[in-house]
């Protein structure tokens, strides 16, 4: 299992483009994905399951992957994040 | 006989054609018990799959018909039936309750649905439950059996109607066939008015009851200028109304032409239009319009749209949005203008017996001097991303101007000390609105940068005339030899001191008071932006030295406004 944290710098939150490009990217992979914010953990591959989240700025969240791709999942999630400036 | 019916004017043009209604089959889902669950996953696959092929399909012929930005919606469309959260939901409540598809689809969909309404923040979210029902919409009607009406079959010029129009119904719109469309509900600012501004094409919303009151192949004409649709016109009113949608189309060709142009008379004189603005929203119409400035930002709807007053950053953001959006274009902001017909629940301010006369705008400012405060240092520290103009509104006194402007000074020096970046090139002006003003303007051109002339209340103060009155409203004169004369002598005061003198009331706009206010000298007009290419238009056609000419006359010689008016109509033809 890999998981890592992250701190939302972006404005609007994982809303619009930043939730469509996260979905996009982990959809690509085999593994299991969730985001968990607030206690509460969604597929990541899920489109409607991460807006129902409500991910604002400021807001802590982690990102888990399992599966037999779990790393390079973890790490192409990763880019994204960095690349749309989601997180820093 | 002919039947008028009116509704909200959300796209300009006239269109006469035949009706189609575009009115939905019945997609009303009921509970079945379903004791092959695979066979109703199955469906729920085979339905989603269609769904996915067909709107595939929309997506491209929109991306031909409406651009790549628009077709972007069918993305987010098809994203929702890829979604593995949805499909497991909808499966497992197939599985567990033993129900039909459809009826599963539905709860699952809808559980969404509210909980995207019920989040806060937002308008995004609202949009994303649309898109939830637009797409059940479609899975629903693939899985009962049924065709949703599809405008990308109609091959002749029709009219739509509708109770209102979603994404994929516009989407599907051929320009060529469709001229016009009239809804049930919605305002201008809904999803189908915003559409049909992008496609050019006439609209009509917000009727109530189009669609019970037109048949299938009614004969129509919609005037979107006036908000208005006839049905089973008549011979005159055709010919009427053909006349009057050619000479638009003409008119509109003409001033599109100027969308890039700058203003200027055919003697080659150059002036400013600006755009009067109320939020940042409104740049969208000031670029599509192509104002060279904004001349009016009212910033009141900033505190007006709130439960409390507006915080430093975020009147920063919305200052900075405007100014970074006009990219170094002028922008004049006015500042807090509360107080006449503008009232602020949460600033408790007394009821008066008289408001337009008084405690409002500057008055309230410098006795609550807080609230000022933070709107001048939001605005000092959004000046370093373009071109900031400040604007005092109801100013009656130099002294008034004086101290307004100490105030900014002191918050400028003290956010410098701070550290903070703040423009040294914005000018300081005052909004000319109350005629002791306007007399002293030449006492006030040697302190002020600029004069912005606020013809609605200068009108109503130098009338003595409520201009929410009905029964006084004939004395609101725009061209009265006496507001002209008015008008004359702050711009001439300006003039002399080396500064420029603007116009932001309704009366820069006017078709008839423009070629009298460039006579008059007038270095920037600022209007509503749909107003800005037919009086670049206008002002072409205009000579400036006749136009001075016209407007000495009018000053000096003429004693009612129906003088001015037919002078003004010997020399503009």
């Amino acid at each position: 299992m890999e998981k890592r944290e992250y701190t939302i710098t972006a404005d609007t939150g994982i809303h619009a483009r930043p939730a469509t490009l996260l979905v996009q990217q982990a959809s690509k992979f085999n593994s299991d994905i969730t985001l968990e914010y607030k206690g509460k953990s969604v597929n990541l591959k899920s489109i409607m399951g991460v807006m129902s989240l409500g991910v604002g700025k400021g807001a802590e969240v982690s990102i888990t992957a399992e599966g037999a791709d779990e790393a390079e999942a973890i790490k192409g999630i990763d880019e994204t994040i960095k690349n749309e400036g989601i997180s820093e | 006989m002919t039947t008028k019916l009116t509704g909200i004017a959300a796209s300009d043009g006239i269109a006469h054609a035949k009706a189609y209604l575009l009115v939905e089959p019945d997609l009303t889902v009921e509970k079945n018990k379903a004791s092959d669950t695979e066979a109703e996953m199955q469906r729920l696959k085979d339905a989603t799959d269609k769904a996915k092929e067909q709107l595939t399909k929309i997506k491209s012929v929109a991306k031909e018909s409406l651009g790549e930005e628009e077709a972007q919606v069918f993305d987010a469309h098809i994203m929702v039936l890829s979604d593995p959260d949805l499909m497991d939901q909808t499966k497992s409540v197939i599985d567990s309750e033993e129900v039909n598809a459809e009826y599963a689809f539905k709860q699952v969909t809808d559980t969404f649905i509210t909980l995207f309404e019920g989040m806060e923040d937002n308008a995004y979210m609202q949009e994303r439950a649309a898109d939830i029902r637009d797409v059940r919409k479609r899975v629903i009607a693939n899985l009962l059996n049924v065709t949703l009406p599809s405008p990308a079959t109609i091959d002749e010029e029709v009219i739509i109607i509708a109770e209102d129009l979603t994404p994929s119904d516009t989407a599907q719109l051929n320009k060529k066939y469709v001229k016009a469309f009239v809804t049930n509900i919605g305002g201008r600012t809904s999803h189908s008015a915003i559409m049909a501004r992008s496609l050019e094409i006439p609209a009509i919303v917000g009727t109530k009851d189009i669609t019970e009151r037109v048949k299938e192949n009614d004969e129509l004409i919609v005037d979107g200028i006036n908000g208005e649709v006839y049905i089973d016109p008549t011979e005159e009113e055709i010919t009427s109304f053909n006349k009057q949608a050619k000479e638009y189309d003409e008119l509109k060709l003409e001033w599109e032409q100027l969308l890039n142009e700058p203003s200027v008379t055919k003697d080659g004189k150059h002036v400013e239009i600006g755009a009067n603005i109320g939020t940042p929203k409104d740049l969208v119409g000031v670029k599509d319009n192509g104002a060279e400035a904004i001349g009016l930002y009212r910033t009141e709807f900033l505190y007006m749209d709130s439960s409390e007053l507006p915080t430093e950053d975020d009147q920063f953001e919305a200052y900075k949005k405007v100014l970074e959006g006009m990219e170094n274009k002028p922008v004049v902001v006015r500042t807090m203008d509360i107080g006449g017909d503008k009232e602020l629940p949460y600033l408790e301010l007394p009821d008066e017996m008289n408001p337009f006369l008084g405690y409002r705008a500057i008055r309230i400012s410098l006795d609550r001097d807080n609230i000022f405060r933070t709107q001048l240092r939001a605005l000092l520290r959004a000046s370093v991303h373009g071109t900031l103009r400040i604007m005092f509104p109801m100013i009656a006194t130099v002294q008034e101007f004086r101290e307004a402007k100490a105030i900014l000074e002191e918050e400028k020096a003290l956010l410098i000390k701070k550290g903070v970046k703040v423009s040294d090139d914005i000018e300081v002006g005052i909004m000319v609105e109350i005629p002791a003003a306007a007399v002293l303007a030449d006492q006030f051109a040697k302190e002020v940068d600029f004069f912005s002339i606020g013809t609605n209340d200068l009108i109503q103060y130098s009338m003595a005339a409520d201009r929410m009155n009905e029964r006084v409203s004939y004395l609101y004169q725009p061209y009265n030899p006496s507001i002209l004369r008015l008008v004359k002598h702050v711009i001439d005061s300006a003039h002399k001191e080396g500064k420029w003198a603007g116009m932001c009331g309704e009366m820069a706009g006017d078709q008839t008071a423009v070629p009298l206010l460039l006579g008059l000298g007038l270095d920037e007009f600022s209007m509503s932006a749909t107003s800005i290419l037919k009086t670049r238009s206008l002002l072409k056609k205009l000579d400036s030295k006749k136009m001075k000419e016209l407007s000495d006359k009018a000053v000096n010689e003429c004693t009612t406004v129906d003088e001015v008016i037919d002078l003004v109509n010997q020399y503009v033809k």
